[in-house]
């Protein structure tokens, strides 16, 4: 199968249009990427954590999933798929069940980098075989805009708000996908709507890999990011080049940078067109350099982990 | 069908775990915690020793293993998984999913106290905390019980009138850790009894793809799905006693909503579940020999609530005793069997006087002696007596 735009504009969509997500979010865009990498033969079933995807996909009666779809609980999607999968083994097993599956996961941020922490850890060291994919937003965008662990620093959300005494979120974000990749899992990676050759290209691995995956994908939300709804993949493709969103994988241990990024980009200009760090440029310049700063050493690590220094 | 019949030494756990092992279900998901681990821990060893077909989840979290257990029994197949305590309170959100989404799930709960102060002994704090859940609650008064009712849950719960999930009780290390004699059937007649799931959807029909647990929010139909579940809460009622009565004519072991002792001629009643139901037999007993008309209710069903034929059997008595195991902590108004026993009695013409003794918080013995001095109060009760105090704790030091 190839990853030419007119092949894949083909595949049947197993998303469908008529959902409730907002115009411009980064989530569908996600998904359909991730799902161009469905091969021909095999079905699957989604499951979602609680979040934006969720409610905007499933509104009884209705559905926007030509597949099968499992929502259980907010910290759980992991777990509940882990529960599926196993089904499907002990079906397969049985010759109950002759058609091949894969199982896969999509929740945001607030659902994987915090609540579901656990129960996605716990799925991933068992082995299952199953992808789950973090779309990434850097808030809790369902509720309206709260910081999550992903949030980066000096970030205005509406729990980590700027003031007198508060520059907005303190904290630098967790790096979930080296955290997943210290499961020593056969593949992880991290991808954006902005690379879509490169996203397939990983969902494609991701859905060849006999065991679990996690795919970490940055997609922008304008409403909580404040920005033009129709930039959001620009915006994605800033966070690429300013080295704030690096796209790498991790295959059986081995660290691969997928897109190379030869001039580093200055993070103002992936800032500056976001509401959400406005303040920043106003009142707090010395973040700008703290954040900078940031990527400048996550980024020389990442060079190193994948052998490019 | 012909039965064969096996005795058999075993404590409650490795009871429960020898029903789970002839059901031999698809996918079992558990966590370890005391007093259930032995379960788990006897499971594991059979699926080890491939005496089951059963795919096992080590879970890191109570959490994980029922939405695990969610995630498995919506393909379609036969999913299990156990717990106690804490591991229940964990589930708690989830107890409320796996009913709502109609699953029929079995669920053995070694019943424990809840922390804090931390406890790892017997009361019903935790089942009973679970009450509103959505759960069908089976009672067991010993592992023979334990072991009955996990086999009757199975059908109970995938019977097409009742599709909810069902919670196998039995009393922390009283049953769990004790070795009791038991009947064992053979595999065979659990597996002809049990049958196959036959599930209305499944997440694995290739054919017709489903969504499970969508969105239905204030324009949907979430009112009347919860009154269908009522609905199917209350089929319970006659399917629990259907199934006990299937049971009991193939393997000599009948059983229904609840069991009675000496109630065709009672005046007094005791109302008990569980292990405290052998004790206190004992003391009825005694006391039917010396004359005195007082009788025992053994609570079977907690949930379904048989309220209609409870208020039937004890209408013009002139006194019941009830025993809970568990509190409701709502202002001294007495455990939640006597609560919810009380209102079903609210309609009655001749309604009998009626006390509350909650015992054995934290594993508390429950003695003989502790029975007697309860009972004593009972008989004492006189016809029109007004109550003064309705509420008494058995065997507290104060």
């Amino acid at each position: 199968m190839s990853t030419k735009l007119k092949d894949l504009a083909k595949k049947p969509q197993i998303l469908s249009g008529g959902h409730r997500l907002c115009a411009g979010c980064g989530a569908p865009i996600a998904v359909r990427q991730v799902l161009m990498g469905v091969p021909d033969d095999v079905k699957i079933v989604v499951a979602c954590p609680t979040g934006c995807l969720e409610v905007s996909t499933t509104i009884y009666p209705y559905t926007s999933w030509n597949c099968s779809y499992i929502h259980c609980a907010f910290e759980n999607a992991a777990a509940t798929l882990s529960g599926v999968e196993t089904a499907y083994r002990s079906c397969k097993e049985q010759g109950k069940i002759k058609e091949e599956y894969r199982f896969i996961a999509f929740g945001g941020d607030g659902g994987t980098y915090d609540i579901g922490l656990q129960s996605l850890s716990g799925a991933l060291e068992r082995g299952h075989r199953l992808i789950y994919v973090c779309y990434n937003n850097e808030a809790y965008m369902n509720t309206g805009i709260q910081r999550s662990g992903a949030t980066i620093k000096g970030t205005w959300t509406t729990t980590s708000p700027f003031g007198n005494n508060s520059y907005g979120k303190k904290e630098n974000q967790k790096n979930l996908t080296a955290i997943a990749a210290a499961h020593n899992i056969p593949y992880v990676a991290q991808g954006s709507i902005s690379h879509w050759k490169d996203l397939v290209r990983k969902a494609k691995k991701a859905f060849a890999t006999d065991g679990p995956v996690f795919l970490n994908v940055l997609t922008p939300c304008h409403r909580g990011w404040r920005f033009p709804m129709e930039k959001t993949v620009e915006i994605a493709k800033l966070a690429v080049q300013t080295c704030m969103w690096p796209l790498y994988e991790v295959e059986n241990g081995k660290w691969n940078l997928t897109v190379k990024v030869r001039d580093k980009k200055p993070i103002e200009e992936y800032l500056k067109p976001q509401g959400r760090f406005a303040h920043l440029f106003k009142k707090s310049p010395e973040v700008l350099a703290a954040i900078q700063e940031n990527i400048d050493r996550e980024w020389e690590k990442l060079l190193h982990l994948c052998g490019e220094k | 069908m012909n039965s064969l019949t096996k005795t058999a030494a075993l404590v409650g756990t490795d009871a429960v775990a020898e029903a789970m092992r002839q059901i031999n279900p698809d996918v079992v998901a558990a966590y370890p915690i005391t007093p259930q681990t032995a379960i788990v821990e006897t499971f594991s060893q059979m699926v080890a020793d491939g005496l089951v077909k059963t795919h096992m989840i080590a879970v890191e979290s109570e959490h994980s293993a029922m939405s695990a257990t969610i995630g498995a029994a919506s393909c379609g197949i036969r999913a299990m998984t156990c717990t106690s305590s804490q591991g229940l309170a964990l589930m708690w959100e989830l107890l409320y999913i796996a009913s709502g989404l109609r699953l029929p799930i079995v669920m053995p709960n070694v019943n424990r106290s809840l922390s804090a102060p931390i406890n790892i002994h017997c009361d019903h704090g935790d089942s009973m905390g679970a009450r509103d859940s959505g759960w069908i609650q089976l009672f067991s008064e010993n592992a023979q019980e334990a072991y009955d009712n996990t086999i009757q849950a199975i059908r109970i719960a995938e019977h097409p009138d009742v599709q909810l999930p069902v919670m196998v009780l039995m009393d922390g290390f009283i049953i769990s850790h004790s070795i009791d004699r038991l009947d064992i059937q053979d595999d065979a007649s659990v597996q002809n009894f049990i049958g196959t799931r036959n599930p209305t959807y499944s997440l694995l029909d290739a054919q017709s793809p489903v969504s499970v647990g969508t969105f239905d929010s204030l324009y949907g139909y979430f009112f009347e799905f919860k009154r269908q579940q009522e609905e199917g809460m209350s089929n319970a009622l006659k399917v629990i006693q259907e199934v006990g009565k299937e049971f009991g004519s193939l393997f000599g072991r009948p059983y229904g909503l609840f069991e009675t002792v000496g109630m065709e001629d009672a005046e007094y009643a005791v109302v008990a579940t569980s292990s405290a139901a052998g004790t206190i037999r004992t003391e009825v007993e005694r006391l039917r020999s010396k004359g005195i008309p007082i009788g025992m209710v053994k609570l079977r069903s907690f949930r379904p609530f048989p309220a209609v034929q409870l208020a039937k059997l004890l209408s013009g008595l002139k006194a019941v005793a009830v025993f809970d195991r568990s509190n409701t902590f709502a202002g001294n108004i007495g455990g939640p069997i006597f609560i919810e026993l009380r209102s079903s009695l609210y309609e009655l013409e001749k309604r009998p006087r009626i006390i509350n003794y909650v015992f054995g918080l934290g594993g508390r013995d429950l003695s003989v002696e502790l029975v007697k001095k309860a009972v004593s109060r009972l008989i004492d009760i006189k016809p029109n007596e007004i109550i003064q105090q309705n509420v008494y704790y058995l065997g507290l030091r104060e």
